[in-house]
């Protein structure tokens, strides 16, 4: 009994740990962008499908398998750059458009990508197989445990307190968050727009980017990927309120867990459970759980 | 606008049965934009969700056909629009109390709901697979024994034709009194136009409900042609392709989305006989009109008089 709801417990946080990287890369955008990227899925499909070709690459050239996290989070990482392509090459050009505008932008780039994807790699799922299994198993209460998603859960509480860190204590933070505030102002004041708009939107790119590529190892990459996660990641950034990274952190929780229970007990209720968690938030506190925090 | 009737009254006569074939879900998705454009370009809100409403009257027709053995298309039609109408009424009145990206985030997940009650509960909906249509009767005509492709580019092609038109007609009504008036007003200047003593919500409220029954309607008459139903006609990047069928032909003319969906379907047709990734293309399509023709197609033809150009 203890073991099953251990297990189901850490598969819920396993999963709240890759929805936490993609929904902070969605509201560190929105936060201080102003635009919600319905793109951040496409950009996890994009990372796992990088990050299986580059530790498949790693494996083949006779990289040792313990190590193949290293070609992972770095594949991950740089395929975040396709962030700059994409705010410099399309975003720069909608931010004085109507939020309706700038929506469908973005749903220009799901389309996009996902053909991309399909041209790229295929419609067939890809993945490393069984790799992840080579850091073993641990026995917590009862329930066996891949090290591997204890490692990605570690990595996703370290890359939230970095965010905090990065928001709180440095210059680019203070930059940010006083663009969010006040954007007239903050360029008053001497900030460059476009610099500050390409770094975060890369920033937000690369959370989903390398979301995807840790997420990879335990899974298959499939060309529906993004669509699906992105309805995801909307659920975890409504609960949890536009624009908060503390948000982000408990709607993740709260998806990620809900969703494995809903599985455990009634698998019926999955997604639909999260929706009606959705709309309960967003009807009784529009505002979402942390709303009304800059970023 | 006589011309362009005309064209289509003797398509059918002319046209390879492909062709007419494909005028088909034309005509369903120009009803679902005549209505979605009453909230999207005459209001201003931008359902990301409207999908909900196709299928709802997708699933109508089909559980009408297959398991309640009625067969009759106005009865599919009439339950359809019922239907519509009866969901929109709880969930508009909750939407309509937003704007912007709140709004359009409530229709998703809205849509969403609907979209899993349809993927999980297999028994009821046939899960992925979704659902039969089985051939409806038109106008109490049961027209069970003509191959299928004569009864689709024959009768179903006219009483399709009929329903666009009739469709249209109520909806050039609809805009051109004083109540699409209001909406335009409430567009444009919320505050001036409460200040007149317009109620924002009820007028939002109704403008969706109505939208709402098109999308339905328009559902219903997606069905047969396949002659199947499923439940990505209910999923969010559904929901998301009909605003891009109104954003390319234009949400600030009337006509703009019927021409929006009109070159969509040619188009999407016309791309995937050479390459499969219609996607790619249309993706750097929106992308293209939302970044130098938001006015669309509409907007580029008629540049002379941009006068009902809305909340750029």
């Amino acid at each position: 009994m203890t073991a099953n709801l251990v297990n189901i417990l850490l598969g819920g946080i396993f999963h709240a740990a890759i929805l936490f990287l993609v929904a902070a890369g969605l509201q560190v955008v929105f936060g201080v962008q102003r635009i919600f990227n319905l793109a951040c899925g496409s950009f996890y499909a994009l990372g796992a499908y990088v990050g299986v070709t580059a530790v498949r690459a790693f494996t083949g050239a006779g990289g040792p398998p313990a190590l193949f996290i290293l070609p992972l989070v770095f594949g991950g990482l740089l395929v975040g750059l396709v962030g700059v392509v994409v705010e410099r090459g399309l975003l720069q050009f909608v931010y004085d458009s109507d939020e309706a505008f700038q929506l469908l932008l973005t749903f220009a780039l799901v389309l996009m990508l996902e053909d991309v994807i399909r041209m790229t790699w295929g419609t067939a799922p890809y993945s490393t197989s069984g790799l992840y299994l080579v850091y073993g198993q641990v026995t917590l209460l009862g329930a066996r445990v891949p090290v591997y998603n204890l490692i990605v859960i570690g990595a996703s509480l370290a890359i939230a307190v970095g965010i905090g860190w990065l928001l709180t204590r440095t210059a680019f933070g203070r930059i940010m968050r006083a663009t969010a505030d006040n954007r007239e102002m903050a360029e008053a004041l001497g900030v460059d727009m476009r610099w500050v708009y390409a770094k975060v939107f890369t920033l937000g790119t690369a959370l989903g980017t390398l979301g995807g590529a840790l997420v990879i190892p335990t899974t298959a990459a499939m060309s529906e990927m993004g669509i699906e996660l992105i309805v995801e990641a909307f659920a975890v950034v409504v609960i949890g309120g536009l624009g908060s990274m503390r948000g982000a952190f408990v709607g993740a929780l709260v998806v990620g867990v809900f969703r494995a229970f809903a599985i455990a007990v009634y698998p019926e209720l999955e997604m639909l459970l999260i929706y009606l968690i959705v709309i309960a938030v967003l009807v009784l506190r529009p505002r979402g759980l942390f709303g009304g925090a800059a970023v | 606008m006589g011309l362009v009737a005309t064209v289509m009254a003797v398509l059918p006569l002319l046209a390879p049965a492909y062709h007419v074939l494909l005028m088909l879900p034309f005509m369903a998705y120009a009803v679902i934009l005549l209505g979605l454009n009453l909230l999207f370009g005459y209001s201003g809100l931008v359902s990301f969700g409207h999908a909900l409403f196709i299928g709802i009257g997708a699933y109508t027709g089909a559980v009408l056909t297959t398991h309640l053995g009625v067969r009759s298309l106005e009865l599919i039609l009439l339950a359809s629009a019922a239907l519509g109408a009866l969901v929109a009424t709880p969930v508009a009145a909750l939407c309509v109390r937003y704007v912007k990206i709140y709004f359009g985030m409530l229709t998703l997940a809205f849509g969403m709901v609907f979209y899993t009650f349809l993927l999980k509960f297999y028994r009821l909906t046939g899960g992925d697979e979704g659902m039969q249509v089985l051939r409806p009767t038109l106008l109490g005509q049961d027209l069970g024994g003509i191959p299928k492709t004569d009864y689709l580019v024959g009768p179903y092609y006219y009483y399709s034709l009929a329903v666009l038109v009739l469709a249209g007609l109520v909806m050039w009504r609809i805009v051109h009194s004083p109540f699409g008036l209001c909406l335009r007003t409430i567009r444009d200047n919320p505050t001036k136009a409460e200040a007149l003593g317009i109620s924002i919500v009820r007028y939002r409220w109704l403008a969706f409900v109505i939208s709402a029954v098109y999308a339905a309607v328009g559902g219903a008459l997606l069905g047969p042609p396949t002659g199947n139903v499923d439940p990505t006609l209910a999923y969010w990047t559904h929901s998301g392709n009909i605003v891009f069928m109104t954003l390319l032909g234009g949400f600030a003319n009337f006509f703009g989305p019927v021409l929006g969906a009109f070159v969509f379907i040619f188009l999407q047709d016309t791309v995937m006989s050479v390459v499969p990734y219609w996607r790619l293309i249309f993706g750097a399509i929106l992308a293209a009109v939302v970044i130098f023709a938001p006015a669309g197609l509409m907007g580029l033809v008629a540049r002379r008089r941009p006068a009902e150009v809305a909340h750029t």
